[in-house]
């Protein structure tokens, strides 16, 4: 062969990339899948592919800093005798102690308490720190019901039945050895060290039917005083609302793809479920065809990151939001200032995603004392507050703009999509039109 | 003795009466008539008061159960004495699915038999079932006893973590990392005291002992096979 010739330009594949052979190798080394935390990273339909169209001839807005936008919501209206009040329609989704420290535990109930709004346990149980630093606290009501008593229960101001989340539909979880602290050990009645499963299935109850049942059981037992909500990951949501809304819940909780975990196996997160924007319409739908859009709430979670998206996820119907991930970096997680912490440990800043080795930088996802220290709890409360404050604010003026005086005005009229996908999956025009993909008459 | 019909009086009535009852009560016997089948029937009791309920019922029968002795004089749906803290729960006939699931304390006795999942998820209960028990009893069974004086279903201990379980007669098969071990003299002690606490005429001698090998506690791809 003649090597004056001109070579073939080396042409890299796009269905083997460099990140997909990286992963075969890793696979091959080391005979177990990838599990790391947080939620999908992958580029899905988002919030991003949406935006508000604002005030116009047919509408006038209000003013900022003088005419008053309304942020509270209430939650747990249709049964519960005490539902909860919060300020601003921004929730703190469920974390456990375990997967997180207790320092930041503390921080997620003191930034919620002085915003105005709740936090959520989650696998684990309920600390005395966290109830104490909580405002208003939900309780989750997990498969595992690792450190699950009557008497927490009786705390709380809601309760979180979960029966799935948006990292991981149909999946448990494992919270390996390493974060297994004594205390920690303790709470879930199991032996210091081992990897803990979080089973994906009620141990005593399957089906709607029996939920209903379950429900009841739980409302006898706390005297029908606080709400309860049913959580589950964003697979369907039409039929799961009209279930959760059969069995009886108050507030319908659904999250999608996006919505973080401490650890889940990279496969499922980011190859289970359906993103956040695709699951709203429905859950809605379902809603007013049973009648009960508004008597029912409706909590959206998953890769809510900024009021914009508070906004967007209420002008499609939510009534509130959670976040979990955000508040994690509201905290100080993948913050740069541990960049050459986070690059000993492979990673770098805005990747770290190896929630479940109990190694965090930023001393949030860990058991070790030394690094959970580097969190001020008190710091990181006012921080979350900042930021819970922030988003509230940007919504309030994403709503004054479109002429409305409580976010729950928002409507889908005020938006419009970037993308075909995003029109389908929010069913709002595409931009400079009056069509979405599926709307009758076109 | 106090008595109350859940026919004429409702549940919620019920509960409510039951769970306001404290420490030094001195309304501490209780008779409930026409249970009906009822779900979630004493439920999330807190004190030291006996209960006789006089007949059967549904789902959920003396859930989250603290202190209480809650006595059915009939057959029980899915989920009885689940989550149960403390206390005793004694079932004369048959338990549905779930019996005892994830209790952390006190002591659940069912005369009759249980069907599946019996002590599935527990940690901490005491569990005497004096007949069979179904398939996937004690799964990922954490803590806690459980006892069965005939026999056992399919996928016993599936997953078990640190209950201990014996069987007086046969195991259809054994679940994940669940295996037979030997009688001390321990375990006879703890045998002996619960089966005279449950009221049950039957020698520890004749019980095997299961429990967990230990061998899932921590993931190794080489153990992918038993999942």
């Amino acid at each position: 062969m003649d090597k004056s010739n001109p070579r073939t330009m080396p042409i890299q594949s796009a269905t083997f990339t460099n990140e997909i052979n990286a992963e075969i190798r890793r696979a091959a080394a080391t005979g177990i899948y990838d599990i790391r935390g947080g939620g999908a990273k992958r580029r899905v339909p988002h919030f991003d592919d949406l935006l508000f169209l604002g005030a116009s001839v047919s509408r006038y807005p209000l003013e900022g800093y003088r005419e008053r936008c309304e942020t509270s919501v209430t939650l747990g209206t249709r049964f519960a005798k005490n539902p909860i009040q919060l300020d601003i329609p921004i929730t703190i989704a469920g974390m456990s102690f375990g997967a997180l420290s207790g320092q930041a535990k503390e921080a997620l109930g003191r930034g919620a308490s002085m915003a105005g709004t709740s936090t959520t346990t989650g696998d684990g149980g309920m600390t005395p720190e966290e109830r104490n630093h909580s405002s208003k606290l939900v309780y989750q009501y997990l498969p595992s019901r690792y450190g699950m008593n009557p008497n927490d229960l009786r705390k709380a101001d809601a309760i979180e039945i979960v029966v799935g989340q948006g990292a991981k539909p149909g999946g448990g979880g494992m919270l390996l050895g390493q974060k297994i602290s004594d205390r920690v050990a303790e709470m879930r009645t199991l032996p210091q060290g081992i990897d803990q499963r979080s089973a994906c299935r009620h141990p005593d109850w399957t089906g709607p039917d029996d939920l209903e049942i379950k429900i009841l059981e739980l409302r006898e037992i706390t005297g029908w005083q606080v709400p309860i909500y049913i959580k589950v990951g964003a697979t369907r949501p039409y039929y799961d609302t009209a279930l959760a809304v059969k069995a009886g819940a108050d507030v319908v909780v659904i999250d999608g793809m996006q919505g973080g975990t401490a650890a889940t196996q990279d496969v499922f997160i980011e190859h289970v479920g359906l993103p956040t924007l695709a699951c709203i319409r429905p859950a809605v739908q379902a809603l007013q065809d049973l009648g009960v859009h508004r008597d029912v709430q409706l909590v959206i979670s998953g890769g809510i990151r900024t009021g914009a998206d508070v906004a967007k996820a209420m002008a499609l119907g939510a009534d509130a939001v959670a976040i979990g991930t955000a508040a994690l970096i509201a905290l100080g997680d993948n913050d740069p200032k541990w960049e050459a912490e986070y690059q000993k440990l492979g990673s770098t800043t805005g990747a770290y995603d190896d929630w479940h080795e109990g190694q965090d930088p930023a001393g949030i996802t860990t058991q070790d004392p030394d690094l959970a220290a580097r969190l001020d709890p008190v710091e990181g409360g006012r921080r979350l507050r900042n930021y819970l404050k922030v988003m509230a604010l940007e919504a309030q003026t994403i709503a004054r703009a479109c002429g409305h005086n409580h976010l729950h005005n928002l409507e889908p009229e005020d938006l419009c999509a970037l993308t075909m996908e995003a029109a389908a999956m929010a069913r709002v025009p595409l931009a400079g039109t009056e069509w979405y993909p599926g709307k009758a008459g076109f | 003795m106090q008595s109350y019909d859940v026919a004429e009086q409702g549940l919620r009535g019920l509960n409510q009466v039951l769970q306001a009852q404290s420490d030094d009560t001195n309304q501490t016997t209780w008779q409930i008539t026409n249970p009906k089948g009822s779900h979630a029937l004493a439920v999330g009791l807190d004190a030291p008061i006996d209960v006789t309920v006089k007949g059967s019922t549904g789902y959920y029968c003396a859930g989250m159960n603290q202190q209480a002795t809650v006595r059915v004089e009939g057959s029980v749906g899915p989920g009885v004495a689940e989550n149960m803290m403390s206390g005793t729960v004694i079932v004369e006939g048959d338990a549905s699915q779930y019996a005892g699931a994830t209790g952390h304390g006190g002591l659940l006795v069912i005369r009759g038999n249980a069907s599946a999942r019996c002590g599935i998820s527990m940690k901490g209960i005491d569990i005497v079932v004096q007949g069979n028990i179904g398939h996937m009893s004690a799964f990922m069974a954490q803590a806690g006893t459980l006892v069965v004086c005939g026999d056992a279903g399919d996928a016993l201990g599936d997953s078990l973590y640190e209950a201990r379980l014996f069987v007086r007669g046969s195991v259809k098969s054994l679940g994940a990392d669940c295996v037979e071990k030997d009688v001390r003299p321990e375990h006879l002690d703890l045998l002996k005291d619960l089966l005279e606490r449950a009221g049950v005429d039957a020698k520890p001698e004749e019980f095997r002992r299961y429990g967990s090998a230990r061998q899932l506690y921590n993931f190794d791809v080489d153990n992918a096979a038993a999942y």
